[in-house]
């Protein structure tokens, strides 16, 4: 690849037939949107929840019970919907991949409705199938089992709103692997459980683990639909999220930042396991091809 | 172990990738599998191995029926074009993987692998990964893996397709001298007439889905059975006639066919390969054709040279030898005259050669 140097000190560009100043404006608009947008909100967060002090800050999060159980649900919560959608997501991906069968272009397209559904509608889909008067709703109460208003809807909600992720991550990756190495596999005479976990996992794993850290983070800040089915019951049902909204419409805006602020910090922590993960693979990579390139022709 | 395949047949939808194919590979032979692409022969070896299934038909190990047996219990060694290692393996791993799989002792897999990997001359490569080899040493390692369970027979997929000409033609002989030693049934699939004619015992040269001959190499090159098979094996002239009253008229031949003696003309075809035409200066025999130089290409150890024929208006490929293209001295333009040693005419349902 060709790098031009561009005419400003330190602006460089890839394709150097457009003019300076349009670099300059869309350098600068980029910057400017991201700037406002998400740098100065996630800073006034910081601030919001720091500004009455730090004793205030853990006083917040660790002293009221109520907090605390929306912390403990949702880390609860958003690892069983991505357990799930692991599982899920893994299967549908294998389906998709390594059969042909009649309904599979449909099947592809059904994967990505979560995504193009509001997040309330589908929780307003879950409350009219288990609600009280929804059509499952009184079968399943007979069994014994409450999901609306209760934990299990929120792990439904979060679940369904989550799904795409791995699923997506994972089937052009497997669509790219082919079905080589597995034949050889069964040609070599393993089972359908040593194929598994001995060729395709180990293939697949970077992209999963891309998958569930997307779907990681997207299932610990689930608001909408998970709004509509929890009844938002305070103890029992709200989420860290649900939290955040309720102690803000309380006017308790120093408890209601600290939580945002915990919710921005796992953020956080997720977008820099998956830079260093990034990170690892391309030097991984990079250290292989420069191996590669010693070898004797 | 023998191969027995009987009445197979295997459709794609509406496509027919094999159609009521019948064939014996006897025990310890290296046969090849020839086509152009389409003609069913990798589907048939993928049939054999078990990764597919015949829609009809009965495919027989020795004397066992192993139709309906999976991949995994057949017993075969398989080797893919695209070598299929494992590439989060090493090599190591890899050649090990099939006895893994059987949960073989941990000592006896480490001979093994050793063994192996000194068969296919990878001593002390056994760290490094796929990516980290060339493309032979990446086939050689593919075979080690397909070799190491002690396969019933060894399938292999077009498995130097990939490899550039002078890695390709190490591993012909190399394969070739690995049979000799080991003298397992061998079946493999190639597109490449002169691969299957170097390394096979047995060619079998399959069209759409259909046997268009089974012989040795040698038969199949001197008495192709179709004008498919002659046009396949390698660079023809073609000449449209008839036959009639026991003679054909061929382009500008005329050849005693003895086969149809009617009266009535029917429709044939001759072919006559480059190296079975002489160019000379003057005509040796009745048969000789006028002709004008309009090409010629000396290509290495042969040269080819392109002739106008006169009154016919087509041109032929002729081979040169060296020594005769020297004698020659050919010049563009100069006139020549062309003389048949031998051809094949086919008619439908009829051939003959003389």
């Amino acid at each position: 690849m060709q790098v031009k140097q561009g005419h400003g000190p330190g602006i460089s560009t890839l394709t150097p037939q457009e003019p300076f100043w349009l670099r300059c404006v869309l350098i600068s608009l980029s910057f400017l949107v991201v700037g406002s947008l998400i740098l100065v909100p996630i800073i006034y967060v910081f601030y919001q929840a720091i500004a009455p002090g730090i004793g205030t800050f853990f006083h917040n999060l660790l002293m009221d019970r109520d907090t605390r159980h929306a912390v403990w649900l949702t880390l609860t919560v958003a690892p069983l919907a991505v357990l799930f959608n692991t599982l899920f997501g893994i299967a549908a991906a294998w389906t998709i991949t390594k059969f042909r069968f009649p309904g599979r272009t449909l099947l592809m397209s059904l994967l990505d409705m979560p995504f193009a559904i509001s997040p309330v509608v589908a929780g307003l889909m879950f409350v009219l199938l288990f609600g009280m008067q929804g059509y499952l709703g009184p079968a399943v109460r007979e069994w014994g089992i409450r999901i609306i208003f209760a934990w299990p809807g929120l792990v439904l909600a979060t679940t369904f709103v989550t799904m795409p992720f791995i699923a997506r991550e994972l089937i052009p990756l497997m669509q790219t692997l082919g079905s080589d190495e597995e034949l050889a596999a069964v040609s070599l005479g393993a089972n359908p459980w040593q194929l598994f976990w001995r060729v395709t996992l180990p293939n697949i794993r970077w992209g999963l683990l891309f998958g569930i850290i997307q779907c990681h983070a997207r299932a610990i800040g689930e608001f909408g639909a998970v709004y509509v089915v929890s009844g938002h019951i305070a103890g029992e049902t709200d989420t860290m999220p649900l939290r955040v909204e309720k102690l803000f419409q309380e006017y308790n805006n120093p408890a209601s930042f600290a939580v945002a602020l915990l919710l921005t910090l796992i953020a956080l922590a997720t977008l820099i396991a998956k830079l260093v993960l990034e990170h690892w693979l391309t030097t991984q990579e990079a250290a292989r091809r420069a191996e590669i390139e010693e070898l004797p022709a | 172990m023998s191969i027995s395949i009987r009445h197979v047949t295997k459709k794609f939808g509406q496509f027919t990738a094999l159609n009521d194919i019948s064939l014996e590979v006897p025990s310890g032979c290296l046969l090849a599998l020839l086509g152009p692409s389409g003609s069913g022969k990798t589907s048939l070896l993928r049939i054999i191995s078990g990764l597919e299934y015949a829609d009809h038909g009965a495919i027989l190990f020795q004397d066992e029926d192993v139709t309906k047996q999976a991949a995994r219990d057949r017993g075969v060694g398989f080797v893919f074009q695209h070598y299929a290692l494992f590439r989060h393996m090493t090599v190591f791993e890899n050649v090990a993987f099939g006895m893994r799989v059987r949960k073989m002792p941990r000592s006896e897999v480490q001979d093994r692998v050793q063994e192996l990997l000194g068969l296919v001359r990878l001593e002390g490569l056994g760290h490094r990964y796929p990516s980290e080899l060339s493309g032979g040493q990446r086939q050689r390692v593919a075979l080690a893996r397909a070799l190491a369970v002690r396969p019933r027979m060894l399938l292999l997929d077009e498995p130097f397709g990939a490899l550039d000409a002078k890695v390709r033609q190490e591993l012909r002989n190399w394969l070739r001298r690995l049979h000799e030693e080991m003298h397992v049934t061998t079946v493999f699939v190639t597109h490449d007439q002169e691969e299957a004619f170097e390394v096979a015992d047995q060619v079998v040269v399959m069209r759409q889905g259909n046997i268009e001959q089974v012989g040795t190499p040698q038969e199949v090159f001197d008495r192709p059975a179709t004008p498919f098979v002659m046009d396949f094996l390698g660079n023809v002239n073609v000449f449209h006639g008839r036959v009639q009253a026991g003679q054909a008229h061929v382009g500008p031949f005329t050849l005693a066919f003895a086969d149809y003696q009617h009266d009535e003309p029917r429709h044939a075809t001759a072919y006559v390969r480059p190296h079975e035409l002489e160019i000379e200066r003057t005509p040796s025999t009745t048969a000789s054709l006028a002709g004008r130089v309009v090409q010629i290409n000396p290509h290495g150890a042969v040269s080819k040279v392109r002739v106008l024929l006169d009154g016919y208006g087509a041109e032929v490929t002729v081979d040169l030898v060296r020594e005769k293209s020297q004698q020659l001295q050919l010049c563009l333009n100069d006139n020549v005259f062309v003389t048949p040693s031998t051809a094949r005419v086919f008619m439908p349902d009829v051939d003959y050669a003389i």
